[in-house]
């Protein structure tokens, strides 16, 4: 950012200058081409591939994130979204035959995929490669021009784009704004075809009030307290391996998807908080905040967010490992809390770090009174052998998506959709799912003039009923008659 | 009249009457929800069977209502609404069973032992809001998708339909499981007190304008929307040689313009573009089907009310417009009647043709070539429908791949509409959500992915600590390069050139 040319800032008529200007490009018709299509995410495989090394620099200049997990979450997860939808293009661009019903016979009747245009995409900082690319991705696969809007909370990754992205793909259909409030309220209020947005419920409602006004559909991938339910009769060091996994390897817990909060048996919570503590010293040693293999709290805001819920009152005295802080390196230990109270600060908000509250109760079954209690999550986990308490849990929990003896696995089966529901979010993307998300499904009818159906039309009478409510009965006699002509009157 | 003090007092207080009663009704309908009742197959299954005898024992007073809100003859009411429906019901009936099954899914080997399914489940408490010019489709249609997906429902019918309105409101808790299904009546007002609650889905089917409150307001909630709109659907009459096929294609402009609730459809036709050597032949076949069909008022529905007449009438103020008359034009205010019109050539920048018509009136607007249809339409915003009568491919394949509308549709009008397999709605300014068939059952459902690992196989390179040997392990995994894998694992193979960075 040092040693930039000073610009001006990028406001409204410069905001509706490039989307006028995109949108022209799109009805050229520039985008919609298979080929184009195929070069642009060929560009953007190249890029990840050649600057892999700026890549990681970046994600670590923001995030302190181990290369490990950079190459895993990010540079993997983007190269392989870009790959798959190169594979599967053709097939995604082909159009849907559908059968046709007696109410129509005779014609033919397909869905076509179209571009919806112009898109917005509009990412967020934790995974800010990843949630900036693969909706762009699915926006280039689905044949759109795209404006992607990286999170100024990873500056050093949303410097990246811009200065890479224009080398790597087709600039004139393809851009990159960066900025904060200002640039992305400039951008808002725009008319755009679809917006895509990652991050919070309370500007995902801003996000969304802005679309309705010209009526745009929109995205919303959002978060939420996803618990994780742990039954006594699991494998416990193979489930509290991927509970670590799932919530300090992600991001020192701040990501969308990590475990939130624990739900056990009265019984069998010392024996899972052990095992826990285990675990997260074998992986992080007795001092986590030396380990290079765990990312740092991405600036003081949400430093200060997390220490002020673990400085409540009401949980302070609940602290059964870690709870250690460094603001100078902006670094909280893995910390692990025991029965707090249900009404206490860190169970109300998306906690978003490394602070993990263990619910105790008497019979598992109460876990589901407390998940459906609060708003649905973006993902819900159990871990247990239980085929019944499996089947009640997914009966039971609505959630974005929903992992049995897993965490966070989904996101990476490109044929699963990825979203969430209620406050979690609207709409899912990753694999087909994203192209879907950026195309109008077109139904395309095309009838022959052969079989005039008289019955259709006046003069109405009894007859001409009669024939209707056989055809619409699904009657191929009536149907024959009908295309025939009859009846007369 | 001047409110005094204490008729504004009891206004306000009859609001909050209303209010309250509003939301006692909707809170029930939600804990009816949250008890679990609508979840079960057959539930879902005995609310649509009930559904199908209300339309089959209520057919009469169905026929009624419609008559008395619109003047629909009863052969209009059952191929437009009521016949829809039942074949709608029968076919979510039959459907159900399968929609509701789990779809399995993919799963890559390395993620061996697991299984991954996507499982639909129903979004909670929906709220249909549906229009009046098919009171009973739109507000049923929306709701056999609600029903079949398992959710509860509060359903709103239009005001401006006030018999059909209370003909629902009447029967529905009659036939459907009134402790989930409600039916709430109003206006504006009562839309906007449900408008503040909280819902898992809006479904709307009205104008633009409204849509965008309806966002809007949704958007405080971060609720779920789908919205049905309109918008001018153009239909492009190519020049026929012959005349049979014409006179098939004229036919069939009739009934897609004036057959639809006098042209107060969102589907219906709004305007046509023909070459401009063809137009006359266009008219006088217009002209001719008009008087063969339209032999008796009955025949044709009347305008909804006063203000919508005043509406489509005031089209006619501009002298351009009602100089390019070419058949009709007669109006009769009493009556809510409008003959049907034919206009040739009105101007483009003229009310009549920036604004949806929403009524018996149709303009011609002729093109040199017939190819230059498509800059016309693709000038325009994104209608809900495109018609073509035409045999000619090539137009057809442009009309496909260059311009964009909700469908699109060749040689005829309105049909598409009770046609299950393919989505019903629009795009851009004509809304976005697609409904019918198992596209309505989706509409009202969350597609939940489920995955389920085994305990069985662990990889600790999953795992920190971290080192080079894992993540090569990893990039063998992640690609699926099982030997490479195996290579690497026992030391034989490395791969990348990966150079860990000092930060």
């Amino acid at each position: 950012m040092e040693g930039k040319v000073n610009e001006e800032v990028f406001n409204t008529e410069k905001a509706e200058a490039m989307v006028k200007g995109l949108r022209e490009r799109f009805r050229e018709g520039k985008t919609k081409p298979y080929e184009w299509r195929v070069s642009q995410l060929k560009g953007i495989v190249k890029m990840i591939k050649e600057k892999e090394e700026e890549i990681m620099a970046a994600l670590r200049a923001d995030l302190a994130k181990p290369e490990t997990e950079s190459y895993l979450h990010e540079i993997f997860m983007s190269t392989s979204a870009a790959q798959f939808a190169l594979k599967q293009l053709k097939s995604w661009m082909k159009p849907d035959k559908v059968p046709v019903e007696i109410t129509t016979l005779p014609s033919t009747a397909k869905i076509v995929s179209e571009p919806l245009g112009v898109i917005l995409v509009i990412s967020a900082w934790n995974y800010p490669f990843l949630l900036s690319i693969d909706p762009v991705i699915g926006a280039i696969a689905a044949g759109n021009c795209v404006v992607l809007k990286p999170s100024e909370v990873s500056p050093a990754t949303s410097a990246l784009f811009a200065k890479i992205l224009p080398e790597y793909v087709d600039n004139s259909c393809i851009k990159v704004v960066e900025g904060a409030i200002a640039e992305t309220t400039a951008l808002l209020e725009q008319q755009w075809d679809k917006i895509f947005y990652t991050g919070n419920g309370k500007v995902a409602r801003i996000v969304m009030s802005a679309a309705a006004k010209h009526l745009t559909p929109v995205s919303l991938e959002l978060g939420g307290k996803c618990p994780v339910v742990v039954d006594s009769d699991v494998n416990l060091k193979v489930a509290v391996k991927r509970i670590v996994v799932g919530k300090w390897g992600c991001n020192n817990g701040q990501a969308c998807i990590a475990p939130d909060y624990i739900i056990t048996t009265k019984s069998f919570a010392p024996k899972l908080v052990d095992a826990l503590k285990t675990t997260l010293e074998r992986f992080y040693g007795k001092d986590p905040h030396e380990s290079a293999d765990i990312s740092r709290i991405v600036n003081l805001n949400h430093f200060k967010r997390l220490t002020d819920l673990l400085d409540d009152e009401m949980v302070s005295d609940k602290i059964v490992y870690g709870g250690k802080r460094d603001e100078k390196r902006l670094k909280i230990a893995p910390t692990l809390l025991l029965d707090v109270p249900r009404d206490s600060q860190i169970m109300k908000d998306e906690i978003f770090g490394p602070l993990l509250p263990i619910i105790t109760v008497e019979k598992l079954e109460e876990s589901y009174e407390i998940i459906t209690s609060m708003t649905k999550p973006l993902a819900a986990y159990l871990f247990t052998k239980n085929k019944k308490l499996e089947e009640e849990f997914i009966r039971n929990i609505s959630a974005g998506g929903m992992l049995i003896n897993d965490i966070a696995l989904h996101l990476a089966n490109p044929h699963l959709p990825f979203g969430g529901v209620g406050e979690s979010g609207i709409g899912a993307y990753h694999g087909k799912f994203s192209f879907d998300a950026f195309s109008h499904k077109k139904a395309v009818l095309s009838r022959w003039f052969l079989g005039e159906a008289r019955a259709r039309y006046p003069p109405y009478t009894e007859n001409k009923q009669r024939m209707l409510r056989r055809v619409m009965n699904g009657s191929f006699v009536a149907l024959i008659l009908a295309v025939l002509g009859f009846p007369w009157n | 009249m001047a409110i005094t003090n204490q008729e504004e007092r009891e206004e306000e207080r009859d609001e909050e009457m209303v209010a309250l009663g509003l939301e006692s009704v909707v809170s029930e309908a939600r804990d009816t929800f949250e008890k679990g009742k609508t979840k079960g197959f057959e539930w879902r299954r005995d609310q649509l069977r009930a559904l199908l005898r209300l339309l089959e024992e209520k057919e009469d007073e169905m026929f009624q209502v419609l008559n008395q809100d619109l003047g629909k003859h009863r052969v209009e009411a059952f191929r437009d609404e009521v016949g829809v429906l039942i074949k709608s019901v029968d076919h979510a009936v039959q459907g159900l069973k399968k929609w509701m099954t789990p779809e399995s899914v993919v799963v890559p080997l390395v993620a061996f032992p697991s299984s991954a399914a996507i499982v639909s489940e129903p979004l909670g408490l929906v709220l249909v809001f549906s229009s009046w010019n098919f009171p009973i489709g739109l507000s049923l249609e929306p709701m056999i998708g609600a029903i079949a997906a398992g959710n509860a429902i509060v359903l709103k019918p239009s005001d401006l339909a006030p018999a059909t309105s209370q003909f629902l409101h009447d029967n529905i808790p009659k036939y459907l499981d009134k402790e989930a299904i409600k039916v709430v009546q109003g206006g504006a007002q009562v839309a906007e007190k449900l408008l503040n609650l909280k819902w898992d889905k809006i479904f709307f089917t009205g104008s633009p304008k409204v849509g965008r409150i309806v966002m809007t307001a949704a958007a405080q909630h971060l609720t779920p929307v789908t919205l049905e709109l309109g918008g001018k659907c153009p239909a492009i009459f190519d020049s026929f040689k012959g005349s049979r096929d014409k006179n098939v294609a004229v036919q069939r402009v009739f009934g897609g313009k004036w057959g639809p609730c006098a042209g107060q459809a969102c589907i219906g036709i709004d305007y046509l573009l023909v070459e401009e050597t063809y137009a006359q032949t266009l008219i006088e076949s217009l002209k001719g089907v008009l008087k063969k069909f339209y032999t008796k008022p009955e025949y044709m529905a009347r305008i909804i009310n006063a203000q919508h007449f005043e509406r489509i009438n005031n089209f006619f103020q501009e002298k351009s417009v009602s100089s390019s008359i070419v058949h009709g034009g007669s109006v009769d205010p009493d009556k809510l009647f409008i003959e049907p019109t034919i206009l040739l050539n009105p101007p483009l920048d003229s009310e009549i043709m920036t604004e949806e018509i929403f009524g018996p009136l149709l303009p011609i607007i002729t093109v040199k070539k017939i190819e230059e249809s498509i800059e016309f339409i693709k000038a325009r915003p994104k209608p809900l429908v495109i018609y073509a009568f035409t045999h000619n491919e090539t137009l057809k394949q442009r009309l496909t791949k260059e311009t964009s509308s909700g469908s699109l549709i060749f040689n005829d009008a309105i049909v598409q509409y009770a046609l299950d397999t393919i989505p019903f709605g629009g795009v851009g300014q004509s809304g976005f959500g697609g409904y019918h068939g198992k596209f309505s059952y989706y509409n009202f459902s969350h597609k939940k992915p489920v995955l389920r690992r085994s305990f069985l196989t662990e990889f600790s390179i999953r795992y920190p600590e971290w080192n080079e040997k894992k993540l090569q392990l990893l990039r063998h995994m992640y690609r699926f390069e099982y030997f490479g894998f195996v290579m690497c694992f026992l030391g034989l193979k490395t791969i990348g050139k990966w150079k860990i960075t000092t930060g």
